[in-house]
């Protein structure tokens, strides 16, 4: 794993900062700098609430370098209500459980460690929406 | 702009080659397309590549191979577009003759997979995802089609076995090609059957993991002549989308696709009715279905009711053959090969060379070629002279 590159996604990894387009207001993530509906310049920073649903999903039995320890694990495409789409693992859920259309929520969690002594990554994971939660 | 014609092609066999390395494979695609061509010396050879560094630990194919096949000295570079590289060679092989700047260009495609570790080359190939945003949560590239492929059996209420027709149509016309990794027939049954990767994309979905080489010779259609090889590039056009599947308008929407088709319709001053075989990026069953939206094939959400029946209507006697000599589930995906692979199987169409899978008067015939998960997508239209 990369540190230095690892450190520069840390808000987003943490805090799922994007940006907002100031021309069009739509909401960006993962950020570009460039608005990709008005191709304005968008560098206003902007976090989102982490609340979406699964858009789509797959559950994975083999896995890339690194990944290996984690299998069976369920990754996804999550539609954010603020607009963007982006790409997590799932957690706290079981796999047969999934369904497309699921409101989930972001939390924090370890995404892979470098052997005992190597960095650990830390990062947005969504599991389901706590029924706390969809009451307010 | 002066018109390109191919009057020469070399094929590998496809498979764990282990016998052959990265610079022996390129020497025979390359020495066969030159002997076919009956040509001894070129201008520029342009190396369609993807994964050398990674999974070859060899960088600067332009040269090494450029040397290696006997012609030291003349221009020569790789270029990398993912599997799309081998149809991105070919581009810049037809704009550098298209445009006057070379006379006599050799393309060739390379890939060799089969030496590393398999978990190395599921790391690898993820390289052509979005590496900070897909790949980093521990996505591999089946994964990345298996969301497309779990949201179009969603959105179109389509079932598993609907996509069988792809696979079964595909490994019957590999039985027929020499050079096809598999060359044994399969039923719907064993397709439902085979072992999930990453549901719901199981092994007969897929495209194996291969070594092999193409090549192809480039002239002015001036050049050419009317001889028996001679098959003139009426297209060539390629588009870009984003690297991301989830910064996509609509990921079900292979917009790069579209746009490289029409573009490719435009120049050629063809309609997809004018299209007489089709060699698409059947990486994964999703994409055939995909690929067959984006380029005015189907409507939406209708392109994998072209496997209906066993693939009949996609099979060399039908309405639309693809694949036609296994495409990339039989004949097997060397990733940065592939787009070679794909025009060299067009030639062998137009020439009536094409054997048991020979398309009946096939006069026109289209290769795709896919970056990714449609990031980048190279169309070439190609006619008998
Ligand atoms: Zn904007």
């Amino acid at each position: 794993m990369r540190i230095a590159r690892n450190w520069r996604t840390r808000q987003q990894r943490y805090s799922l900062v994007g940006e907002v387009c100031t021309q069009c207001g739509h909401k960006i993530f993962p950020p570009r700098d460039v608005c990709p509906h008005c191709t304005q310049p968008a560098q206003l920073p902007y976090a989102l609430s982490g609340r979406g649903e699964v858009f789509s999903y797959t559950t994975m039995t083999s896995a890339p370098q690194g990944f290996e320890e984690y299998l069976p694990y369920t990754v996804a495409l999550v539609k954010l209500e603020e607009g963007p789409m982006l790409t997590a693992q799932l957690t706290d859920v079981d796999p047969d459980e999934v369904r497309i259309g699921m409101p989930v929520e972001m939390v924090t969690r370890k995404i892979r460690e470098d052997g005992e002594a190597g960095q650990i990554l830390y990062g947005y994971k969504f599991r389901p929406l706590l029924e706390r939660q969809t009451a307010t | 702009m002066r018109d390109v014609s191919i009057i020469g092609i070399g094929q590998t066999p496809v498979g764990e080659l282990w016998d052959k390395s990265l610079r022996h494979l390129a020497h025979d695609a390359v020495v066969a397309a030159m002997r076919d061509a009956g040509i001894e010396r070129a201008d520029a050879l342009y190396v369609g590549n993807m994964l050398s560094g990674e999974l070859a630990e060899q960088e600067h194919l332009g040269a090494l191979i450029a040397d290696f096949v006997g012609l030291r000295g003349i221009e020569a570079f790789k270029i990398e577009a993912a599997c799309g590289s081998g149809a991105a060679a070919l581009r810049l092989g037809y704009m550098a003759v298209a445009g006057g700047l070379h006379d006599l260009v050799i393309v060739c495609g390379v890939e060799k997979m089969t030496d590393a570790p398999g978990a190395d080359t599921t790391s690898a190939l993820a390289l052509a995802a979005d590496q900070e945003y897909e790949v980093t949560h521990g996505l591999s590239f089946v994964a990345l089609n298996a969301l497309l492929m779990r949201r179009y059996m969603h959105e179109y209420n389509v079932p598993h076995s609907a996509f069988a027709g792809f696979s079964v149509n595909a490994h019957r016309n590999g039985a027929g090609n020499p050079n096809a990794m598999f060359q044994s027939p399969i039923t719907a049954a064993a397709y439902q059957q085979a072992a999930m990767i990453a549901d719901p994309i199981n092994l007969m979905d897929s495209s194996p993991i291969c070594d092999g080489a193409a090549a192809v010779v480039l002239v002015p259609s001036d050049w050419a002549g009317h001889g028996r090889g001679a098959v003139r590039i009426l297209a060539s056009a390629s588009a870009t989308d984003s690297l991301a599947i989830h910064d996509r308008r609509d990921p079900l929407f292979l917009e790069a696709a579209y746009l490289s088709s029409q573009k490719a319709y435009r120049q050629a001053g063809v309609t997809p009715a004018d299209i007489d075989l089709f060699e698409l990026h059947d990486a994964f069953s999703i994409m055939s279905a995909l690929s067959l939206e984006a380029t005015g094939f189907a409507r939406r959400g209708e392109g994998v009711r072209w496997a209906e029946d066993d693939g009949a209507r996609i099979a060399i006697d039908g309405e639309l053959p693809i694949s036609t000599m296994g495409g990339l589930k039989a004949r097997g995906h060397p990733v940065g090969a592939t787009g070679v692979y794909q025009v060299v199987e067009v030639v062998q169409q137009l020439r009536g060379e094409a054997g048991v899978n020979q398309v009946r008067d096939a006069r026109i015939g289209m290769a795709q070629n896919i970056g990714g998960s449609g990031a980048t997508v190279i169309t070439h239209i190609l006619a008998a002279e």
